[in-house]
């Protein structure tokens, strides 16, 4: 008896001596969190509350209220991620079953080229779009001389040009994680379910995607956010029409004295950003998705 | 005897730069085609000249130097800017007050100076024209530019509101000098911005940069702009296919400032009084075709009639164009960018 319980104290002591290194481990990075993150947006949100005379008010939301152009810009910042992401899907998604039922030396090899638009500057593939696609680049030249179509095609100053840059750019943020899921299954579990009598089709669907899931999820959460913050890209091959809100944040920042009017955008922006998550995570167990939790 | 020269010359360097150790001033322009003729004309044999060394930056325009002043941490000692950011810059308290007892002024234009920002450049916005497409008989007016049935083809039009709405009135049948009159009230303003939604269908770029809009003419992108002269010069010289027009152009001029706290003020001052001088305004036309803002740099004979007749400044070409009214943008810039930005994104 006495002896188990000490044994259960000593235990206890461990446990919290354990919880307490552990905490220690993480302090640092806790510290950097709340150095490089909560801080500048605790600051971002007070300062959105700021007028132009350096006073309290909420002239800055008032002007979003007040101005069509920023829901529309909203609106248009929303669509272009929506659809950015789904073009990922659709393009990386069969890419990564491809390339994950390849031989491992040519799977990595595959990947190399997956990842090597990542060494050259986001800004470097943005112009290089931009002479691909314009009325006398060389695709229009090409299809021309070929005798494809006649007229130049607009392919770019415009929301299609947009969309080609920001799928090229994100594709290996999708193709990743979701290629990560599909090397983890046991391939064996396609033979059990053909050997079950499913046709590849049905062992396709019942088996091997729910698996994919979570690579898909945490691939498309990441792809949905970054295009939220995007600039340089439809900056460029936009051609000015198509307006994202960090474009408008830049605007903002040149256009009035205050620093409140560009932060109120990024805090709508990371607001309505916290709330889609939200709705998501109640429709869809976040946790399990990403691969995260038990 | 080549050997000799480049001694003489980089014993004089060596010497200059020795009584001058540590003057320094750092400034921050525009990039590309434009700063690279700052540079050859003023900046560098300035530099040559009065031993104080120049370190060059490009920059994103007085929203850097807000952000440098309000956080205290000016590294600019001169800027570029064009004369509208830089008045409303000095209506913030961002800048210096120049001293006009160092920085020599007698013989500038007047208006082309102010408290807070003296004269570079003169420069106009201009449309230009695509040589292929219409010959060299383009647009002469901004109606032309608006009619669509007589020039067929494509647009390109300033992505922000500075520059954007004379013409549109122009083009609506108000003279030149009631433009400002009629822009003075937001039904004017909307008068305008109406104007430019007629031809935004036919507008397939909205250009955001010099640099853009002489690229968009280079490629061919399209058939019909808006811009700043001498960046069409510079572009044409390179074998693009343009051309403008001074007639019902807008006149209006870049100047340098001094941030407010820069950290080599005094130096900064005597720079501008060097560059501000006749004998090295005279040079820039020869590498952008951008007019003196002192006058006298037409009496050196370096400036040839030839040269004067393209520069925005000469008599004959001012004349044609409208002059920018720096009150109207004080007043009315920020509530017409607004509008201006409603219409951008329908």
């Amino acid at each position: 008896m006495v002896a188990a319980r000490i044994n259960e104290t000593g235990l206890r002591r461990d446990e919290r001596l354990e919880q307490l290194k552990l905490f220690g481990l993480g302090l640092p990075a806790m510290l950097l969190i709340l150095v490089i993150l909560v801080i500048p947006v605790g600051w971002l949100f007070y300062v959105s509350f700021i007028g132009a005379d350096g006073t309290f008010s909420l002239e800055n939301y008032e002007r979003m209220l007040k101005r069509k152009s920023y829901a529309r810009i909203f609106q248009t910042t929303f669509e272009i991620s929506f659809l950015t992401t789904g073009l990922c899907i659709l393009i990386g998604y069969p890419l990564a079953y491809f390339i994950s039922g390849l031989p491992t030396r040519i799977a990595n090899l595959c990947l190399i080229t997956v990842l090597l638009p990542f060494w050259t500057s986001l800004l470097v593939r943005t112009y290089a779009w931009l002479v691909l696609l314009q009325k006398r680049g060389l695709v229009n030249d090409w299809g021309i001389s070929l005798g494809l179509w006649d007229e130049p095609i607009k392919m770019v100053h415009n929301m299609t040009g947009t969309l080609i840059g920001m799928v090229h750019i994100m594709l290996p943020f999708l193709i990743l994680p979701v290629y990560g899921a599909m090397r983890a299954i046991d391939r064996d579990l396609m033979k059990a379910a053909a050997n079950l009598g499913a046709s590849p089709k049905r062992a396709f669907w019942t088996v091997l995607f729910p698996l994919t899931l979570p690579g898909l999820f945490a691939g498309s959460l990441m792809v949905f956010i970054l295009c939220l913050g995007f600039f340089v890209t439809p900056a460029v091959l936009g051609g000015g029409k198509v307006i994202m809100v960090s474009m408008q944040i830049v605007s903002n920042i040149e256009l009035f004295v205050n620093w409140g009017a560009a932060s109120a955008l990024g805090v709508v922006l990371l607001v309505s950003t916290m709330v889609i998550l939200w709705i998501a995570s109640r429709f869809l167990n976040l946790e399990k998705m990403t691969g995260g939790g038990h | 005897m080549k050997t000799r020269t480049l001694l003489t010359i980089s014993a004089a360097v060596m010497a200059t730069s020795a009584f001058a150790q540590d003057k320094s001033v750092t400034i921050a322009s525009w990039g590309g085609s434009y700063q690279e003729a700052q540079s050859k004309a003023l900046f560098e044999p300035a530099a040559a000249n009065t031993g104080i060394e120049v370190k060059q930056e490009t920059y994103g325009g007085m929203s850097d130097v807000r952000l440098q002043v309000s956080s205290g941490q000016v590294t600019l000692d001169i800027v570029a800017s064009g004369s509208g950011s830089a008045a409303r810059a000095a209506a913030e308290g961002l800048l210096e007050k120049l001293d006009y007892s160092v920085i020599d002024v007698s013989t500038f234009y007047p208006g082309l100076y102010t408290d807070y920002c003296v004269g570079g450049d003169v420069f106009s916005t201009v449309y230009a024209w695509n040589t292929n497409t219409y010959g060299d008989a383009g647009p002469q007016s901004w109606a032309d530019f608006w009619d669509v049935e007589k020039f067929p083809g494509s647009r390109a039009y300033r992505g922000g509101v500075a520059g954007a709405l004379e013409p549109a009135l122009m083009a609506d049948g108000v003279a030149p000098e009631d433009v400002y009159s009629v822009l003075d009230s937001e039904e004017g303003i909307e008068r305008a911005i109406d104007k430019i939604r007629e031809l935004k269908p036919n507008i397939s770029v909205f250009w955001t940069s010099g640099a853009q809009h002489a690229q968009l003419m280079k490629d061919g992108e399209v058939d019909m702009t808006t811009g700043w002269n001498g960046r069409f010069d510079n572009a044409a010289k390179d074998g693009a296919m343009v051309k403008y027009s001074f007639n019902q152009a807008l006149l209006d001029y870049d100047c340098f400032a001094v941030p407010k706290g820069a950290p080599n003020r005094d130096t900064a001052m005597a720079f501008l009084n060097e560059i501000s001088k006749p004998e090295y305004q005279d040079d820039l036309p020869k590498y952008i075709t951008y007019g003196p803002t002192n006058k006298a740099a037409y009496d050196t004979g370096e400036i040839t009639a030839e040269v004067a007749m393209g520069l925005p400044s000469s008599p004959d070409n001012a004349a044609m164009q409208l002059p920018v009214s720096l009150d109207w943008y004080a007043k009315w810039e920020t509530i017409a960018a607004e509008m201006y930005q409603e219409m951008m994104t329908e």
